[in-house]
């Protein structure tokens, strides 16, 4: 949990493949995508190359946080199954290796997006990388139950930066998106982490079902769901949207609510197969993907909603 | 050291230079055609 006990150290150098895996590729890919998304649905129009650049630091930028979260987490990923074979604990990579790596890429992705696009963009990217690598991994994570919550804002801002990358200020729209995904990440990880708990337990990680227990876990999934649901709305409410969107919105939301309904209710029994919960995490990330697609083709199809 | 070990080494090397090679060329071109469209609008 600490960044001062040594891993064993291979003799041979890392492979770039585990310089790749440092970045944590799957969550990049939901990264460029939400980020993507935003920069579309922004108003105005981007020159080709510079929507590329400002995608590609919000990558980059991801990565970097990620390796900096796995050098700082070293030690407690050795201890959980999932994540033991990663190039740190699996003794594949000095450390330092990976806290350097991890700093550059997160300034070189800052400096890129301030020259190439804006510097307010910029600015939301370097508090984004420092509310992931510093605020959740080093400060939150191992001290409160609420940690998936709090994580929930690292993973919230790649649409607000995509947009700013487009406009160069921040309105109610893009604060909207940010909050969407705010309200998406508790339920999502948390029915994650019911079938998944004992890990984390071994790990010495207050995940809510460790700590509250699997019970208040239940309740607070169904209550962020219900929240999700007004949040997800929000953007055609105020008119920043067209149909295509409200309308996507409302079904998408309506299903989250109703798979949270079940997981809710429920009590896992001895050898239970928690079906309802991995059903519930298998549609949280299809949610995320049709809400936003549904953003971008609404924005494409019937243009531009109220500038909010 | 025993051969095979420097086998391996001189290939993990091999492979992390040819990356980063590729992402530096990537960068270049990119930075170039950010240049152009930065300068022309």
């Amino acid at each position: 949990m600490t960044a001062t006990v040594e891993t064993p150290v291979s003799a041979l150098p890392s492979e770039w493949r585990d310089y790749f895996a440092l970045t944590k590729p799957r969550v990049m890919s939901l990264v460029v995508f939400t980020g993507l998304c935003g920069l579309l649905a922004a108003p105005g129009h981007i020159n080709p190359v510079l929507g590329f650049t400002a995608v590609l630091c919000i990558a980059l930028g991801a990565g970097g946080a990620g390796a900096l979260n796995q050098w700082w987490e070293a030690d407690l990923d050795a201890r959980m199954k999932r994540t033991a074979k990663r190039p740190l604990p699996g003794g594949r990579m000095d450390r330092s290796n990976a806290r350097d790596f991890g700093i550059a890429l997160s300034v070189a992705s800052v400096l890129l997006m301030g020259l190439a696009l804006n510097w307010l963009s910029a600015i939301i990217l370097a508090v984004s990388i420092l509310y992931y690598a510093v605020i959740y991994t080093i400060w939150l994570k191992p001290r409160t139950p609420q940690n998936i919550v709090i994580g929930g804002g690292a993973g919230a801002f790649p649409p607000l930066i995509g947009w700013v990358a487009v406009t160069g200020h921040v309105t109610l729209m893009p604060v909207l998106l940010f909050a969407i995904i705010f309200m998406w990440t508790p339920p999502h990880f948390w029915a994650l982490a019911l079938f998944v708990k004992s890990d984390y337990a071994k790990a010495g990680i207050p995940m809510l079902p460790v700590v509250a227990g699997e019970k208040a876990t239940r309740r607070q999934i169904f209550a962020y769901a219900l929240i999700l649901f007004a949040v997800s709305l929000a953007p055609w409410w105020i008119g920043g949207v067209g149909a295509i969107y409200g309308v996507s919105a409302l079904v998408l939301s309506a299903v989250f609510v109703a798979l949270c309904v079940p997981v809710a209710l429920r009590r896992a029994e001895e050898g239970d197969k928690m079906k309802p919960e991995k059903r519930l995490f298998g549609y949280s990330v299809l949610y995320l993907f049709a809400l936003f697609t549904a953003l971008v083709a609404d924005r494409l199809i019937l243009g531009q909603g109220l500038a909010v | 050291m025993t051969p095979e070990e420097q086998e391996a080494l001189k290939r993990a090397r091999r492979g992390r230079n040819i990356a980063l090679a590729l992402v530096l060329a990537a960068f270049v071109v990119l930075f170039y055609a950010i240049a152009w469209v930065r300068i022309a609008g």
